[in-house]
């Protein structure tokens, strides 16, 4: 096959879509952030609302996130893109809105305005990238840190006796009455990518319904901040992190998963997992 | 329904003439001195009538990042507080500056620092007139000195925000907040459609990629070059308001000798001062600034520059006087008199001063 056969339309099985930019993105390779920034490319241009959507970029490495989605986008404070969200769904309710955050910007700094954000049942789509890291700052222990990891500034592992536990914030989100969709995904191998695409788009459909937040958590790597190459990274999180953060449906059309109220059963225990994970 | 007369209080002007004016969303946080903006928003839930948002945020932090989005797509957007809430606003105020958005923020100024007090102060000059937040960026500040006031520049305040395309404050204390006046009021006026939004706001992220290019609302630029270019836009533009938009309003400055400059429920108490003293044959005037950011420099030179000495009168430990001593070059002398904490001057206190100042 010469090239000019190869790029035929027929013989097409795979391209960008024009929902991203022909830009070239500023993540490491292998991060999640990539990915997940195509599935929602997808997702949008299959829906067809690329010229009715609006998205709120947090600050974290996908600051710049409005330089790859050929859609209008507003760059947010760091952890208030819920609130920024919340009122430009209200001023236009008939526009698409989605918030892109990270686990500092969401669960640390932005706290409250997701807590609130969910409790008002913002007929919104809040995408939640979990690295258990500050990325972009340079490898900063986060809320969602594992116990024992180790991170720039919890250079012995994370104890939770000086630096509080291991925050399952996207649990407490599901029991909020606001939340319509509440569910965690990842995107390391091309079947879970497809799972999380399919996820993904759940949560925009849900927002002609206006039955409240749908949420979706991506449990993804930052190897850059846990120091690991891309490979190491992905069985790392399979191993450690998906043990704390289970992949899976926490609540789907406003009712809880059975699954998920089981889990949830044995969350008083305390040191339900305290991970030895010093690297060797 | 035309114009009509109403009794209110200040806070609730500022809530009616958001409704008439055709202002598309309020978010506000519960603070005193100003609650009743919030209060009577949802007294009279708008959002059933001209369709505008009302939404106690759960925060201040909350409230302005929400006019900063709303402003991101083009919607005629406010909040209110008092100071410790504006204070928390300032981070917000940056990114509104310096993504370049129109928006209005009032604070009905109380005493501080700190918590402070709930009783009425002009504390917050420096913060608003300056800045406030971080980066190089102004407030554009209206001061009104009456309820009528209060209503007014809730309109103007967006005109001005809109035309600078730069965040306008209101900056009122709990005095002009709390009293009751009357008002007269607008005819209510259509909100602006998502067309005419589309029209006359090409910088605004609709989600409908205007023109097919995508919209980006931001304040981010890394490039230093770049980053001091859009600094030099913003500047230029604050020359133009210096130069267009500076207001004031001259009392009884013609056969003036000595000088009142102050402004909001301060100038009030001024006015009354004045008629002592010129019942006892001292000839003051009162420059009382309108908008406190720009300062109407040109004028407080030009009048000031006439007269023997100056009296700052403000309601905090001298803020505005370093404004006033700029204007004037420190040609003609300048004294402060100033109550703080949340106590209002009297008049026969500052008409003491005054004749201290003219011994
Ligand atoms: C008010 C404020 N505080 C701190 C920062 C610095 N800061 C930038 S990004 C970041 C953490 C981002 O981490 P996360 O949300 O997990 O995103 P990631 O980079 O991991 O995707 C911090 C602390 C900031 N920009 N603003
Ligand atoms: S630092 Fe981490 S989160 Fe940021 S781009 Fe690199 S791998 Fe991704
Ligand atoms: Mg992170």
């Amino acid at each position: 096959m010469t090239r000019e056969d190869i790029i035929k339309p027929e013989n097409l099985v795979y391209k960008r879509t024009s929902v991203l930019k022909d830009a070239t993105m500023h993540y490491c390779p292998g991060c999640g952030h990539g990915t997940v920034h195509r599935i929602i490319a997808e997702v949008i241009e299959e829906m067809g609302i690329q010229d009715n959507v609006v998205g709120i970029s947090p600050v974290g490495c996908s600051v710049l996130a409005y330089n790859y989605f050929d859609v209008d986008f507003v760059e947010a404070a760091h952890g208030r893109a819920p609130a920024c969200a919340s009122a430009i769904k209200r001023l236009r309710p008939e526009t698409f809105v989605f918030s892109y955050q990270g686990d500092g910007d969401l669960a640390s700094i932005g706290c409250a305005e997701v807590m609130h954000a969910c409790n008002r049942g913002e007929n919104i789509t809040m995408i939640f990238i979990n690295n258990g890291i500050y990325g972009m700052t340079g490898g900063q222990m986060a809320p969602t840190t594992l116990e024992g990891m180790e991170t720039v500034t919890c250079p012995y592992g994370r104890d939770p006796e000086i630096m509080g536990h291991t925050m399952r914030l996207t649990e407490a989100l599901a029991q909020l009455p606001g939340t319509y969709y509440v569910t965690r995904q990842a995107v390391y191998t091309p079947a879970l990518a497809r799972k999380c695409k399919k996820a993904i788009r759940q949560a925009f459909e849900n927002q002609k319904l206006n039955k409240g937040v749908s949420f979706v958590e991506v449990t993804s790597n930052c190897n850059s901040g846990w120091k690991m190459t891309a490979v190491q990274a992905n069985k790392w999180m399979e191993e450690n992190t998906l043990k704390y953060f289970p992949l899976g449906d926490m609540k789907v059309n406003g009712k809880f998963d059975p699954k998920f109220i089981e889990r949830i059963a044995t969350f008083d225990q305390p040191n339900e997992t305290l991970y030895s994970l010093r690297k060797k | 329904m035309a114009k009509e007369l109403k009794l209110m209080k200040g806070n609730q002007a500022i809530a009616e003439a958001a409704i008439r004016m055709g202002c598309d969303g309020y978010f506000g946080y519960p603070i005193t001195p100003q609650s009743e903006v919030l209060e009577h928003l949802m007294a009279e839930r708008p959002y059933l009538t001209t369709g505008m948002v009302v939404l106690q945020a759960e925060s201040e932090l909350a409230s302005i990042n929400m006019v900063y989005a709303g402003a991101s797509t083009g919607k005629r957007v406010m909040t209110s507080s008092s100071s410790p809430g504006f204070s928390l606003m300032q981070e917000g105020l940056s990114y509104i500056a310096g993504a370049e958005l129109p928006a209005l923020c009032v604070n009905v100024v109380r005493g501080g620092p700190g918590l402070g007090t709930i009783q009425p102060s002009q504390s917050d000059y420096f913060q608003t007139t300056k800045g406030g937040g971080h980066g190089d960026y102004r407030l554009i500040t209206l001061a009104p000195a009456s309820v009528q006031e209060m209503y007014d520049f809730v309109e103007l305040g967006f005109d001005l925000a809109f035309k600078y395309r730069n965040p306008a404050a209101i900056l009122s204390d709990g005095v002009i907040g709390q009293v009751m006046e009357k008002v007269m009021v607008d005819d209510y006026k259509p909100r602006w459609t998502n067309e005419y939004i589309e029209e006359h706001c090409p910088w605004a992220a609709t989600g409908h990629r205007a023109g097919g290019k995508s919209t980006i609302v931001t304040s981010l630029e890394l490039e230093a070059l770049k980053q001091e270019a859009i600094n030099e836009r913003i500047q230029a533009k604050y020359r133009k308001c210096e130069e267009e938009d500076a207001r004031h309003e001259a009392i009884q400055c013609d056969d003036a000798e000595y000088l009142f400059v102050a402004y909001g429920s301060a100038a009030r108490i001024c006015m009354k001062a004045m008629e002592l003293a010129r019942a006892e044959g001292i000839k003051v005037g009162l420059v009382r600034p309108i908008t406190l950011w720009p300062f109407p420099t040109k004028a407080v030179a030009e009048i000031g520059g006439r007269m023997k000495k100056i009296l700052s009168v403000e309601m905090n430990a001298g803020q505005m006087i370093e404004d006033v001593k700029l204007a004037v070059n420190c040609n003609v002398p300048v004294e402060h008199y100033g109550r703080y904490g949340g106590v209002i001057p009297t008049p026969v206190e500052i008409f003491e001063a005054l004749k201290k100042m003219v011994k």
